[in-house]
Formats: structure tokens, sequence, C-alpha cells
């Protein structure tokens, strides 16, 4: 084995400048979530000089997650963990107020916007920047959350060295299944892809390297509708989306990997959501609600990429910015 | 050949700087080391070399039994940390601190060295609280980015009070150990035996079950 080492150390006091979310304070620009997009504001409105805090969940959001980066300008390849480490640092030379693992779970519009947070404490801020970002998505089925841990996964890096030799499924084939199966056909015995759709959706470059293997099949058409299994996973029960025909299935391993759903919950009510619950924005990341902004995943914006979460979290700083300045 | 590089050396270094005094490495293998035995023990050793405060005593496993029983050590490779008094907080790794896990070993280092991270008053009293023998075990693989935050919790408990011990398990070391355990998902915590949690939690999840044992 070889030996590999992920720094990602914890704020080393020089250079973190950071200090701690006060509900003291009335901030003029409370950023809500922690990936680039949140990020990436938070540089801005510390540079345009506004008093800033974030209220985030992890730092880091999805890219955590992203084992290869190859489209972001400025890296031919970089891994997610450590973009985010250079996006933290170039945040933390600020001193900018910051509570890390207590979202936001309430949001009152007002001319002095309250927040509350998981925890039950409240922030407040004359405008607020909505980049909560996305979760995965569940399939919600039987046995799903019963066996999580004991046979459904959903790292396919964390967790693909429990599944050597050993029969696999994947759900989903866009661009996560596809890199969950791209983590586990060295290691697995066998990975069957389940996809919805008559096709993978992937990027071509993954489903190519995943060509370079024969190990796996792919199962179109179908989705999974009960994970079975007492103590530990047995088997799956498949569905035809044409046929309806209801199939059981042996696997060892199910990882889901169905993409995402926006962090939006906690404004229902408060900011128009589309029919996917994207917060509607227009194109300056205004929400329906004065004084609150939104940007990245979480919104109505095509395509959720890290460059486009990052320019959006630009934008929303600059027209939170402006807001602040006006009123 | 090393196996941190300069940079890598260079970043562990200013981050132990903000160690507020000295803490001892405790390093238990073998006359004839185990391959993951012998990784650890070349990491550890450049690992101390970085820090005027760190120092290291390595114990065999078979020689100094008596040690590791009183130190309740059941398997190798295995790292404690003493603080300057020569305190142990029961705070254990099991198996190769690498990968993602440098993060939690180092932070633990620097907090045994007394550079410890504000816990709010609320779950500081509920940690005081906890008035039986509590074992906090999580099992990680180095690939997780996930883990070592779980892994530092059980710490911060085992830091916090002294009937709470937490520790470390690298999977790949301890394959029969893991199949016992049944993970198949990490973090996998399990606390005093019989309870699990599965994926990163925050502390107040290991309180809650903590509290209804």
């Amino acid at each position: 084995m070889d030996f590999d080492v992920n720094l990602d150390l914890p704020d080393n006091q020089k250079n973190n400048k950071t200090i701690d979310l006060d509900t003291n304070t009335i901030y003029d620009v409370l950023i809500l979530g922690g990936g680039p997009a949140g990020l990436t504001a938070a540089v801005y409105c510390m540079r345009k000089g506004v008093k800033t805090g974030m209220l985030i969940d992890i730092i880091g959001g999805q890219v955590i997650k992203t084992s290869s980066i190859e489209n972001y300008m400025g890296y031919k390849y970089i891994e997610g963990n450590d973009l985010i480490k250079r996006f933290k640092e170039q945040v933390k030379q600020f001193e900018i107020g910051l509570r890390k693992e207590d979202p936001a779970v309430n949001i009152k519009p007002s001319n002095i916007i309250e927040i509350e947070s998981k925890s039950g404490k409240i922030f407040k801020a004359r405008s607020v920047i909505v980049a909560t970002g996305k979760s995965p998505r569940w399939l919600d089925i039987p046995g799903e959350q019963e066996l999580l841990g004991k046979g459904v996964a959903v790292c396919a890096t964390c967790d693909a060295p429990f599944f050597q030799d050993k029969n696999v499924t994947v759900v989903g084939g866009g661009n996560s299944g596809v890199e969950a199966a791209l983590d586990l056909v060295d290691i697995a015995n066998h990975v069957t892809i389940i996809q919805d759709v008559d096709e993978l959706t992937a990027d071509q470059i993954l489903i190519d390297k995943l060509n370079q293997y024969d190990n796996y099949d792919v199962i179109y058409g179908h989705t999974v509708t009960e994970v079975l299994g007492d103590d530990f996973i047995e088997g799956i029960k498949i569905k035809d989306y044409d046929t309806k025909e209801v199939e059981r299935r042996e696997t060892e391993g199910l990882f889901v990997e169905i993409g995402w759903v926006p962090n939006s919950g906690f404004v229902e009510g408060t900011l128009e959501l589309n029919k996917w619950n994207e917060i509607k924005v227009d194109c300056a990341c205004h929400t329906n609600q004065p004084g609150i902004f939104a940007a990245g995943d979480v919104t109505s914006v095509p395509y959720k990429q890290i460059i486009i979460a990052g320019g959006e979290g630009s934008k929303a700083a600059l027209s939170a910015c402006e807001y602040v300045m006006r009123n | 050949m090393a196996l941190l590089d300069e940079s890598a050396k260079s970043k562990i270094k200013e981050f132990l700087t903000d160690m507020e005094d000295e803490v001892q490495i405790e390093f238990f293998t073998q006359e004839i080391e185990c391959n993951n035995c012998k990784q650890t023990h070349q990491f550890l050793t450049e690992v101390a070399e970085l820090s005027n405060n760190l120092s290291m005593t390595v114990y065999d496993f078979v020689e100094n039994e008596d040690i590791a029983k009183e130190k309740g050590i059941e398997r190798i490779p295995a790292v404690t940390l003493l603080d300057k008094d020569g305190n142990d907080y029961g705070i254990k790794f099991y198996g190769v601190p690498g990968g993602y896990e440098v993060n939690s070993f180092l932070k633990a280092i620097l907090e045994v060295s007394g550079n410890e991270e504000e816990i709010e008053d609320e779950i500081m009293e509920r940690i005081n609280n906890v008035g039986q023998k509590v074992n906090i075990k999580v099992f990680v693989s180095l690939s997780c980015p996930y883990c070592p935050k779980a892994v530092q919790n059980a710490h911060t408990l085992a830091l916090k009070n002294e009937n709470i011990t937490g520790e470390m398990i690298e999977t790949s070391s301890f394959p029969e150990l893991t199949n016992k355990y049944n993970v198949s998902g990490v973090p996998q915590i399990v606390i005093n035996e019989e309870n699990e949690l599965v994926g990163a939690q925050p502390i107040t999840e290991f309180l809650d079950i903590i509290e209804s044992l």
C-alpha cells in the first residue's frame, strides 16, 4: 500500500483570521453555505469592506465528494478537497465571522433579516446570500435507510475498499453514478449500473474511461424499488419502467448516486421556488425578497458547475453589497 | 525514502508551531514489523522530527506486554499521545494514521499539547455529565474525507472526560475486526460495542447516544 497524505490541516492560528459568528452583531451580509458560491461571495464581500458572516454546514459542500476536477480553469487536474483547501485559505485571510456545522433552518425577511440556525441561535443581517447548495438525493424506498452502512452506501471513494471482489450495484448513470462505478470497477468483482433512461447521461470522457473495463454492465429503463436484507444487504428489487415488471436481484452492495436535491426547504414559503425546488433568481442573483440574494446550485441558474457557482457567488456578493450601500 | 515530501513537511512543521507544550508519541509495534507497522513507524518518526515539542517512545507489543496491557492496547500498530505530565487521555490510533487521517492525528497532537478548541458551554456541560465508562470506536478508510471529523469528535470527548476513550480504527490494517463489526461504510462509529452511528455526525449525536446508554 502506498502511503498517501491528504493534508487539510485545521486552521493554523497565524493564517486564520476568521472570528466566531456573533448573535449580537448585525452583519451587512450573512452568507448561508460554504461551497464554491458561498466561499467566493465571502471573498468579494470582505474585499468590499462590508461586515460579513458565514453560517454553514460543511465547508466545501459537494466538491469535497468529488475526486477529480478537470474543468476548473487554471488547473488541468485537481482533487476536490485540494481545490476547497485553496478556496478556504483565500477566505481565512479575512476577519470574517464564521460558524460551521450549524446550517440555517429558518429565515425571516425584514429590514433586519433574522436567520435561525439548527442549534437554535438567531443571527441578524441587513442582507443575506443563500448559497446552501444541494444534498444527495435518496431513493426513498424501503430498506434504504435501514441498511445504510450495511451494504447501502453513498460515498464510493470512502467505501469502495469494503466491496473487494464483491458484486455491487450503482443506481444512477449520470456523472456521479459513473464516477462511483469507476471507483468500484478496479476493486469489485462486478459492477451493475441501474439507469432510468435508455443511455448513460454522464460526460463522454467518463463513459470512455468506464468502457476500458469489461466487468460492468448497465440495465437501462429500470429503477430500484426496495433494498432487501435484515442485518446486511442481500439483494434489491428493480422495476422495468415500461412493463412495470418487478424483478429480484442479488447484490452485495448498493451505491445510491441519483443526483442531488436543492437545500431550499428552509426558505420554502419565503422565497419563490421553481418546480425543482430551486430558488428563482434573476441575472443579478435577486430573489423575490428585497435584501435576500441566492447563488450556486440551490438556484434556478442552469448547469451545476463549480466555475458557475463561483461566478454566481461573486455576482450575489456584488448585488448584496450594492443593496447594503443604498439602504 | 521519506514518506512526507518537503511541502508536506513544511506545512506540518508550521502547524505544529501552535503546540502549547510537549507531547510524547507512544508507538506500539513488534520486532518483525508488519507492513502497516513499518509505515506507521516511519511516518511517526518523520512527524516527531518536525517539532522540538514532540518526542517518541517505541514499545514492543510482545516484550512490553505489561505496558500494553496497562494502556489497554489491543492490537498493533497502535499510537497513543501523552501530555507533558505523562497524562494519557484515552486517545488511540489503531492502524495507519495516513491519508485523510493525518489531519485528525495532527489535530490530536495540538489538543493534547494544551491548544484545545473551544467548546460551547451547553455541549461542555453535557460532556462533563457523562459518569459511566464509554468507549468510542471510529472505523475509517484513508480515502474518506468525512472520517477525520468523526475521529476528532471521539477524541474531543475523550480529552474532556476521563470516563470516555476514543479510538480510530483504520480498516485496511484490521480486516478481521472490520468484519467482526460488519463495517461496510465509513465513518462507522461504535459506542460501547453495541450502539452504532454511520456517517459524519456532529458531537451532539454522539452525546445523544451516550446519554441514552
